[in-house]
């Protein structure tokens, strides 16, 4: 099996701090990959590493066999890798059909048009209504987003990911700030998810990581130091230290 | 098609027709309201064209600012440009035909548009502003120093627009002027009712909010604003053309640091990221300096002030937007 997606001795620090220290992962089509450490590790910045939202001091990033190391963000969103964001990044004043509209539309290089109206594009319309469906989105579909539930806001966040056809989804904490009782729907989401999606998920809730990973990445202070199968996550001492170590300092919400 | 897809269907349908309905609503207030101005005020046409001029000066910095969230302090220059690019045309090249004089100043807005924006968009907040008054004052200065193209401070005189479609002169008491103004900012004002509503006008209020949101999704924010500027100054520029086939002269104030400041002052006061917020500062900023500078030509200055102030204070969504929001506050409480 190819990767699709592949990082190599990626190092990033910040003021003297290896914040990713010398990471290097592979990805296939279909994977789904949970990356998980404690607070602080440097999770979301390997995700802003990759995606190009941050510069990395050295290392290399492939998707489909292309180094992209040198591709601005937008262009890596353009080659199909595409990320959510840990705390959502929505429109207050859009209402979720125009978010993924908006989406659709940018997927299809038809965003800049000057005129026309998606809502008046059956196509899009038909899109739009079919991911917004199936992410449970439907009665809020016309409200603007500052009205709708966090919950549901989450779900929005990964509707908009998909709509642009990702080959690899990076998702980060995609039900951090959820209520129990909606995480339900985004575990249903990820379960729906293209058979053929690379995803990698970053995750605190180890439920959640255990029903959704077959791999699971443990980063603990920039480096990874647990790649492998769920089943051996918590019985590997060096997992143990560190869960136990950032415990010890960070309280109990690591 | 599923019965919730014809349910989607239906009412994006009515929210369409309810967007198309405010838009020949809007054209009929801005018809009727020229019909009032052209029959309260015969004998001072120049003064209603003016405003529209100027009004297309305040719709275009409303592009940029109200929908995309850009800082300027200097957006006369795409006003400016175009007026000269539209005299230049007449007095040094002989194209007299007011139609083709404002497709002149329409790509002369364009022009500085692209240069503003890039110079402007490089920067933000603070910054921004900076640059922004930093370029009025080199348009400004550049005017003036290039005098025999632009008349320098005297300013471009001799502009002798031919008859409108070779029918209607430009006559002594503004008429022709004036319905030539109205029909073109009926024009820009339908056709920017549509691009705010399109695909670009969502991919900038969605810059506005969150550029890292928009980069996420593929899309670029400087091409994107880039592209609003140049739009931005077509319609400034067609401002700025009207303007000088109605007065027939060019002065260097129509690239002044004032007139960007007013503008900015006017959209504020109507209310920024809305069409009719633009107009709606226009009018009311124009009529109150003009009747205000008459009864009291020394401290009329004062009251446009305080006026401010108070819309400020008291109104921050500007006229338009705080009587909007009163009026959907209404109607939900009706339900
Ligand atoms: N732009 C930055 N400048 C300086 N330090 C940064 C920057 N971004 C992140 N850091 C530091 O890098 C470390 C890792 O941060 P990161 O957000 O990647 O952690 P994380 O694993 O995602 O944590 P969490 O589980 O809390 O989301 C933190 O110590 C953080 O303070
Ligand atoms: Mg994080």
């Amino acid at each position: 099996m190819s990767a699709i997606f592949e990082v190599r001795n990626l190092k990033r620090s910040f003021g003297g701090l290896a914040v990713t220290n010398d990471v290097s992962l592979a990805m296939a089509p279909g994977d789904r990959v949970a990356l998980i450490g404690p607070n602080g590790a440097g999770k979301t910045t390997f995700i802003n590493l990759v995606t190009g939202n941050l510069k990395p001091d050295s290392g290399k990033v492939r998707i489909g066999g292309e180094d992209i190391t040198r591709v601005k963000a937008i262009g890596r969103v353009r080659r199909g890798l595409v990320r959510s964001f840990q705390v959502t990044r929505l429109f207050q004043d859009m209402t979720p059909a125009e978010h993924v509209a908006l989406a659709v539309l940018q997927r299809d290089g038809r965003a800049g048009r000057l005129f026309g109206n998606y809502l008046a594009m059956p196509e899009v319309m038909a899109e739009v209504g079919d991911l917004i469906g199936k992410l449970g989105l439907r009665d809020q579909m016309h409200r603007h987003v500052r009205e709708i539930a966090y919950g549901q806001q989450r779900l929005l966040e990964i509707a908009v990911a998909l709509a642009l056809k990702p080959r690899v989804l990076l998702l980060d904490e995609p039900a951090a700030g959820v209520p129990q009782s909606d995480t339900g729907r985004i575990e249903q989401a990820l379960a729906d998810l293209p058979p053929n999606l690379a995803v990698l998920m970053i995750e605190h809730d180890m439920d959640l990581v255990f029903r959704f990973a077959k791999r699971v990445i443990v980063l603990a202070a920039g480096t990874i130091i647990f790649d492998g199968s769920p089943s051996d996550v918590t019985k590997d001492p060096r997992v143990r230290e560190a869960y136990l170590g950032s415990y010890a300092n960070a309280g109990h919400d690591a | 098609m599923t019965m919730a897809t014809v349910n989607d269907t239906l009412a994006a349908a009515r929210g369409n027709r309810r967007k198309l309905g405010r838009d020949l609503a809007g054209l009929s207030v801005i018809l009727a309201l020229a019909v009032v101005g052209y029959l309260l005020f015969p004998d001072n046409l120049a003064l209603l064209t003016r405003m529209t001029a100027i009004a297309l000066l305040v719709l275009s910095l409303d592009l940029v600012t109200g929908y995309c969230g850009v800082a300027t302090l200097g957006h006369a220059a795409l006003f400016g440009t175009g007026a000269y690019a539209a005299g230049i045309a007449a007095v040094h090249f002989g194209i007299t035909d007011p139609l083709l004089m404002l497709a002149c100043g329409i790509f002369g807005g364009i022009v500085a548009g692209l240069l503003c924006g890039m110079v402007i968009l490089r920067a933000h907040g603070l910054p921004q502003l900076v640059l922004s008054i930093a370029l009025i004052h080199l348009f400004h200065e550049f005017s003036n120093k290039a005098s025999s193209w632009t008349g320098g401070s005297d300013g471009l005189a001799g502009i002798a627009p031919d008859p409108l479609i070779g029918l209607f002169a430009f006559d002594l008491w503004g008429r022709t002027a004036y319905v030539f103004g109205i029909v073109l900012l009926a024009v820009v004002f339908t056709l920017l009712r549509l691009v705010v509503r399109s695909p670009f006008g969502m991919l900038c209020r969605g810059i506005k909010e969150d550029p890292i949101r928009i980069r996420a999704m593929g899309a670029s924010p400087k091409v994107t604003l880039v592209k609003m500027y140049m739009i931005s100054g077509a319609v400034a520029g067609a401002g700025g053309a009207l303007n000088a086939i109605s007065t027939q002269v060019v002065g260097l104030d129509s690239l002044s640091f004032t007139l960007s400041a007013e503008s900015l002052v006017m959209l504020v006061l109507g209310g920024t990221g809305s069409l009719f917020g633009a107009l709606t500062g226009t009018i009311v900023f124009m009529f109150f300096e003009d009747i205000v500078s008459a009864a009291n030509p020394f401290h009329w200055l004062t009251m446009v002030g305080a006026l401010l102030i108070a819309v400020v204070l008291f109104a921050p969504k500007g006229l338009y937007g705080t009587i909007a929001a009163a009026a959907i506050r209404w109607r939900e409480a009706r339900r």
